[in-house]
């Protein structure tokens, strides 16, 4: 059996070892178009941050742990999949056959249509190369304009203050991280970057990006209905997309990302999709969607190559779940933080402190949470979502006083 | 035959003499917010629960890490944070369904349970038994296992 995977991040990597576990005679090629070994993206942040070195961000670290496992490594990109004929094609023009295949190639960053984004000093952030690139412009005090404060904005902005750069933040949304945070959340993080020496702009439009004619700094930022801004380096972080376009010809349903069933097989029999780059059951709601996190990227490679093996092994769908880190403020945000119709929700709100807990439950079960300035326990929001425990008498103690989840998570899993 | 930490509720009186003796075990103050073993209070009932990592088989800490810095120490079967690795991402810490990982503000690293390398000081501080450090086959392992499986998302194999 030839097992092939197309993407070394998170969710192939999982992949490449779980099937090695479930089949140890099978055939397993890993295919990453990154130079690098193997690595995270999510530690890039720390990697521009300088608390670590590029090593830091390798998923093993062990320099022979692929080719222990008899799992062979191909740097190079593909161009295209045949999904009936089960070969794909590489850049070199290779082709390789597949019994089974699985496509995790992850998302990769969109901009928005705006003149002058593709010229030198307009960056994304989502590579090692990229973080290399804005490490060298990134210097103390150089001027910085990061566009997008969505969550990943939000982590880069992090490293960005770390880097001691001149730092504007600007997003069209009207707060901080909008898809995770309420309005109340997303204003106290922004307050907070305000007061920690962060110029943050909502509601900002960016009209042209220009080279600047001063020689004060490279580049020009017009705004809408503001004064112009200059830049040394533009860093674009306004959302991701799955990595589908070699795929296009390939004969597998993609709608936002790759179509896959409760068993991440996509709509080609002996074709799976894991990680960023698929669409799949979402925790909850009985939709399917995007959820471009690490800890789905990892589920979805594990339980994919379970399902290659033949296993059959239930996908229990993504949760929606991220924490952030703004200079010290550290907020979370898990499931249908939103509501859900004909649920209930309490809050509690300590505005001075930065402090916020917002809870959603449907009848006495909890959906979805927010919390701001939490560090204790938070993972339990996680247990009593995803374990559907009825919390019964707890609910109305969390309807009174939402900051009493460790008690009930307890109280309502832990008692006789 | 791996040891585990076993918790009976019923036999604490609230006394915090395991959070003071792993947070010098681990942190070297006496110090119960530095403890990674919490005792709740349950004010109306006069109960007192105990509660830190159950070191699952299969750990959702573990599985989430994205550098590999949460491994298994192959003598206790405990789950340990290498700082050296650990870039303090925080995803463990919503991960983890249990909340039993934490993030330390103060290191920029997470903490968790680590059975002490196999002699846990709080099981030695406790005076009335109510934390045991004993084969994982023995009572109160299997009551854990299940409080583990009700959270257990991560899919199951059907027969
Ligand atoms: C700066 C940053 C911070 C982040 N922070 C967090 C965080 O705090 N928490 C969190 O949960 N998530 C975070 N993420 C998101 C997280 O990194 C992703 O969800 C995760 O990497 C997805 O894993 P994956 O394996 O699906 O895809 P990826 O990690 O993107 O890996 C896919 C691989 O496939 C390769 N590839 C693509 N197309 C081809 C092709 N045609 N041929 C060959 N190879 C190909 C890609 O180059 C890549 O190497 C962050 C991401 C970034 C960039
Ligand atoms: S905080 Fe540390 S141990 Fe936890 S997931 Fe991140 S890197 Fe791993």
């Amino acid at each position: 059996m030839r097992y092939v995977i197309i993407g070394a991040g998170p969710a192939g990597v999982v992949a490449a070892e779980t099937l090695r576990k479930q089949d140890p005679k099978g055939e397993v090629i890993l295919i990453g178009d990154e130079p690098e070994p193997a690595y995270s993206r999510m530690a890039i942040p720390y990697l521009l941050a300088e608390h670590i070195d590029e090593r830091g961000t390798y998923l093993r670290h062990a320099t022979d742990h692929f080719e222990n496992l008899g799992i062979r490594q191909i740097h190079e990109k593909v161009t295209a999949v045949d999904g009936t004929g089960h070969t794909l094609t590489l850049q070199s023009g290779e082709s390789i056959n597949f019994d089974r295949l699985l496509i995790a190639s992850g998302s990769r960053p969109v901009a928005p249509p705006i003149p002058g984004l593709d010229q030198p000093g307009v960056h994304h952030c989502w590579t090692l190369a990229d973080a290399r690139y804005i490490a060298d412009y990134a210097k103390a005090g150089s001027k910085v304009v990061l566009m997008g404060a969505g969550f990943i904005g939000s982590i880069i902005m992090e490293a960005l203050v770390e880097r001691h750069v001149e730092l504007t933040v600007l997003e069209m949304g009207d707060r901080m991280v909008p898809r995770m945070m309420d309005q109340t959340a997303g204003n106290l993080i922004k307050h907070w970057c305000i007061d920690h020496g962060v110029n943050v702009r909502t509601s900002t439009r960016v009209m042209e990006v220009k080279p600047d004619d001063t020689g004060i700094a490279r580049l020009t930022l017009e705004c809408e209905a503001a004064k112009p801004i200059q830049a040394d380096l533009v860093v674009v972080a306004t959302g991701v997309r799955p990595e589908t376009r070699y795929l296009e010809n390939s004969g597998v349903q993609i709608r936002q990302g790759v179509v896959v069933n409760d068993y991440l097989q996509t709509t080609l029999p002996d074709i799976y999709a894991a990680g960023d780059v698929c669409e799949a059951l979402e925790w909850g709601t009985g939709n399917h969607a995007v959820h471009a996190i690490q800890p789905v990227a990892a589920e979805t490679g594990r339980v994919a190559a379970m399902n290659m093996t033949g296993s059959n092994t239930l996908y229990a769908g993504s949760l929606q779940m991220n924490i952030l880190d703004s200079i010290g403020l550290i907020s979370t945000s898990y499931g249908q933080w939103q509501g859900v119709e004909n649920g209930e929700s309490s809050e509690l709100l300590d505005e001075a402190r930065f402090r916020y807990i917002k809870l959603q439950f449907e009848a006495d079960r909890l959906v979805g949470a927010i919390t701001l300035g939490m560090t204790e326990h938070v993972g339990v929001l996680r247990g009593l979502i995803q374990s559907r425990t009825r919390l019964g008498r707890w609910k109305e103690h969390l309807m009174k006083d939402p900051s009493r989840i460790m008690e009930a998570y307890l109280g309502a899993t832990h008692s006789a | 035959m791996m040891r585990s930490l076993t918790i009976s509720p019923d036999k604490c009186t609230g006394c915090l003499q395991c959070e003071m003796a792993c947070s010098y075990e681990n942190e070297g103050v006496f110090n119960p917010v530095k403890s990674r073993i919490k005792v709740f209070v349950f004010e109306q009932e006069g109960r007192h629960v105990p509660y830190t990592c159950t070191q699952c088989a299969d750990a959702w800490c573990q599985n989430a890490c994205p550098t590999e810095a949460i491994q298994i120490n192959a003598q206790t079967g405990a789950k340990e944070v290498n700082e050296g690795l650990c870039v303090g991402c925080k995803v463990c810490t919503i991960a983890c369904p249990f909340g039993t990982v934490n993030y330390n503000q103060a290191t920029g690293k997470v903490i968790k349970c680590d059975l002490c390398g196999g002699d846990p000081a709080c099981a030695k501080a406790c005076p009335t038994q109510a934390i045991t450090y004993q084969d994982a086959n023995w009572t109160g392992y299997d009551k854990m296992r299940s409080w583990a499986d009700k959270t257990n998302t991560q899919a199951t194999a059907q027969a």
